[in-house]
């Protein structure tokens, strides 16, 4: 590995304005040919903005950019693309409806002037598939394939543009544990051929796992670089964050108590009219946290929809306090008494063009703490309000400001508040630290425990397996819509639930 | 009257009408398919529409060439629909309002030209019309073939524009590039395409042919200019596209069985089956609205339709 060469990539001092947010204050970053560099930090830390910017996707608005030894002026992604710089976002930038060839082709010169050659690009993703390993079929509409396939036709698509110098946005955001080492192992090949790869994360074990080197940035500045094999992850969380972080979350022992959620025989249709949630009885009591681990897309969703009442169930009793709840219909879960957290924050949980206000009193509006003949008790909501930002700490300009003027983190909080706020005997979390940074994700998971010392029973839907042993009193594995397995939380083994995970009964 | 509906003359009569009657809706049609496509909704259609059968009129009668009347209308139409990538593209107004108000703006404009040109003659000037060009072999062909392939060259033009449209988007590179600026522009940038101008030039040919679709009304269908010349047909046009699912030939069946409905209407006026000259009126846009529902439930929408683009917005 050429190190000591020239950088491939030398950014210095970068800095570059939102409005009055600074994303990134003078930001020096180096990239070496055949090296996997880690790019880690919070959510907001600027990690997205900086590469964005050597993508040519932002313009920065000081600071140079060198690529293989030579100035740039990067106006436009396609000013990167053409020096060998791809980018693969969060996002998918896919077109969900077209092929994985026309994804791939799009924008690309065609042999056959301005008519698309759509054979002879078949012939070359093909030889890019043999020699990278990456199977996936160029006919299939893009919008069938899973996240990690999808992931894939992402990596195709740059490698079939001659990239070298790739940058992922937290590529394992989406992925199953199997799927992660897929992508580890794709890497690493292509870092054997001399590429380089960017890899933004701000999960620890992972950057310790895949990287090179570790880059840190804090609230849009490097704090600290340094080689992999010469630091902790212990080390790594407290520079992301920038203080000590809790060892683990304390939690003391409590015996289960009355069942608070019972389901039985539950059968969901997803959106495609097949099943998603197949059989299932499960059931939640007072003073447990049980955790439901499994990939996303294994009923996860429909489940979640089905007890908040956002979907009907084809057959099956839930009940709630030992009270058969009324299915599909949300003002019946909201009544029962269940704490209500969906895994979608922006899309399902808020309305983010309102006041904060208004989000928190959105499932009680018309309940008489709130209205007295349609009216609005606005003092009354005002001290609700208020109390609810204090009592969570939620950074925010005030209970008027718009809610999509606050970060992840706060909006998280938001939803908390309001699911929690009414003392909820069932708790019903649906991945709540989700692209949550690791202050945030500290904090849910205290208020979650504290609940729990309360005496709720939750119930916590998660695709993250360190969230789900750090909480969890009891463990099942979704899949395929049905359970897979169940263990203590204190006592199971991660190899066991990862096999449950992928479907394999051992 | 049985007879007279199984009459040739009547079938005949009613194949070539079906043909006249859908040619505006398919020029418009495709037109709107190539702007939504690129995710630009242009309710301007019916404003632009309007100005064209005007510019048209106006141009072949000060001139009195024809072909120069439908070029004019097609200069006209690349206008407004540059005034629409202006107003929604390049400033990112909401694309509703934009076409909206481009609707109103050019239906005073075309009334405020037409009256600055004629007055307010008590008998409308008229001019000599497009005739119908009988196809050699073709329109020998028995019973189709005198209704078929007897029609307006603009007629024939239109239906060459179909699959010329149909290639456009889904055989070119360009085709590409236009289908996915409309599923979702940031895709279409980061691989190097330019969003604004492949909208802009979408909305300025479009709004040729929804020009051309209206010159069709007062050049051809009739010989003179009234300000109800379009009726609805580009808000037909639009329901069309939605009917067609975005794709130029099954938007063309929708349009083909409007004028169906349309030639058949006035067919059954003219036979003297005795009811409200409104209520036929009436029955193409009721069965559009019927097809709609039935339609419209799977319809794929181009998923960046709507929604204005701009790179540096953070989070976007």
């Amino acid at each position: 590995m050429g190190k000591n060469d020239q950088p491939v990539v030398s950014m210095s001092g970068i800095t570059k304005r939102f409005l009055d947010v600074t994303a990134n204050r003078d930001v020096s970053f180096q990239l070496h040919s055949g090296e996997i560099c880690a790019l880690l930090g919070e959510n907001g830390a600027g990690k997205t903005t900086l590469m964005n910017i050597l993508f040519g996707y932002y313009a920065c608005d000081a600071g140079e950019i060198f690529i293989k030894g030579e100035k740039v002026n990067l106006s436009a992604p396609k000013d990167a693309i053409s020096r060998g710089v791809g980018m693969i976002h969060q996002h998918f930038a896919l077109v969900a409806s077209q092929t994985v060839l026309e994804n791939i082709v799009v924008g690309t010169a065609s042999r056959k002037g301005i008519f698309l050659d759509l054979a002879s690009a078949r012939q070359a993703l093909v030889r890019l598939q043999e020699r990278f390993g990456l199977q996936i079929d160029p006919d299939a509409r893009v919008w069938t394939l899973s996240v990690g396939e999808q992931q894939k036709v992402e990596i195709l698509k740059a490698l079939y543009r001659d990239v070298d110098i790739l940058i992922m946005d937290e590529p394992t955001a989406v992925l199953a544990p199997a799927e992660t080492s897929d992508l580890f192992n794709t890497l690493r090949s292509l870092v054997q051929e001399g590429r380089s790869v960017v890899f933004i994360s701000h999960k620890l074990n992972e950057v310790m796992d895949i990287s090179d080197r570790i880059v840190v940035l804090r609230a849009g500045e490097v704090v600290a670089e340094r080689k992999t094999s010469e630091t902790s992850a212990r080390e790594l969380a407290n520079l992301m964050v920038g203080r000590e972080l809790l060892e683990s979350i304390e939690k003391t022992e409590r015996a289960p108590g009355d069942p608070v959620l019972n389901i039985k025989k539950l059968n969901v249709l997803n959106d495609k009219k097949l099943a998603a949630i197949a059989d299932l009885n499960l059931t939640v009591r007072q003073n447990e946290i049980l955790g439901m681990a499994g990939i996303s897309g294994n009923g996860q969703t429909e489940l979640s929809e089905v007890l908040f009442g956002m979907r009907s169930p084809s057959q099956g009793v839930i009940e709630i306090n030992e009270r058969s709840l009324k299915l599909g219909n949300p003002a019946a879960s909201i009544q029962s008494q269940m704490g209500r957290i969906p895994e979608d924050r922006i899309g399902t949980g808020l309305l983010m063009d309102l006041s904060v206000e208004e989000n928190f009193i959105l499932e009680n509006h018309a309940s008489a703490a709130f209205q007295a003949y349609g009216l609005m008790k606005s003092q009354k909501i005002h001290n609700f309000s208020d109390r609810l930002i204090k009592a969570y700490n939620i950074k925010t300009a005030g209970r008027d400001a718009i809610t999509k003027s606050l970060s992840g983190g706060n909006l998280q909080k938001v939803m908390l508040a309001r699911a929690l706020a009414g003392e909820p005997s069932l708790i019903v979390a649906s991945q709540p630290t989700r692209g949550l940074d690791v202050g945030a994700m500290e904090y849910i998971h205290q208020r979650l425990v504290e609940e729990r010392q309360r005496g709720a029973g939750i119930l916590l839907i998660s695709d993250d397996l360190d969230e789900i042993f750090a909480l969890s009193d009891r463990i099942v594995v979704l899949y395929e819509g049905k359970i897979m397995g169940e263990a203590p939380g204190a006592t199971a083994s991660r190899e066991q639930i990862g096999l449950w995970m992928s479907g394999v009964m051992a | 009257m049985i007879a007279e509906f199984l009459d040739l003359a009547f079938i005949s009569g009613l194949m070539g009408a079906t043909m006249r009657m859908a040619t505006p809706i398919i020029f418009a049609a495709l037109g709107e398919i190539l702007t939504e496509r690129a995710g630009v909704l242009n309710l301007g259609i019916e404003g632009i529409m309007l100005m064209g059968a005007m510019t048209g009129f106006v141009f072949t009668y000060s001139s009195g060439s024809i072909w120069f009347g439908v070029f004019a209308a097609a200069c006209v139409g690349m206008l407004l629909g540059f005034l629409m990538a202006l107003l929604s593209v390049n400033l990112g107004l909401s694309q509703h309002v934009s076409g909206l108000g481009i609707t109103l703006f050019a239906t005073g404009l075309a009334m405020f030209i037409y009256r600055l040109h004629f007055g307010s003659p008590t008998v409308p000037p008229i001019i000599q019309p497009f005739k119908q060009v009988a196809l050699p072999v073709l329109s020998k062909i028995p019973v189709i073939g005198p209704g078929l392939f007897t029609q307006y060259t603009l007629t024939y033009i239109a239906w060459l524009l179909v699959p010329a449209l149909s290639i456009l988007l889904y055989k070119t590179t360009i085709g590409l590039k236009i289908r996915t600026v409309g599923e979702n522009p940031v895709v279409a940038d980061t691989v190097g395409v330019n969003v604004a101008l492949t909208r802009t030039l979408c909305l300025v040919a479009g709004g040729a042919l929804m020009g051309i679709g209206g010159a069709f009304l007062t050049l051809a269908h009739q010989n003179m200019f009234l300000i109800d010349v379009i009726g609805g047909r580009g808000w037909v046009a639009i329901a069309m596209v939605i009917f067609g699912n975005w794709n130029p030939l099954k938007a063309t069946i929708g349009a083909l069985i409007f004028g169906f409905l349309d030639g058949l209407q006035l067919r059954l006026q003219s036979i003297g089956v005795v009811l409200s000259f409104h209520l036929f009126l009436m029955i193409p846009y009721l069965l559009t609205i019927i097809a709609l529902i039935g339609v419209s439930r799977r319809a794929a929408v181009p998923a960046g339709l709507l929604k204005p683009y701009r790179r540096e917005e953070k989070g976007g």
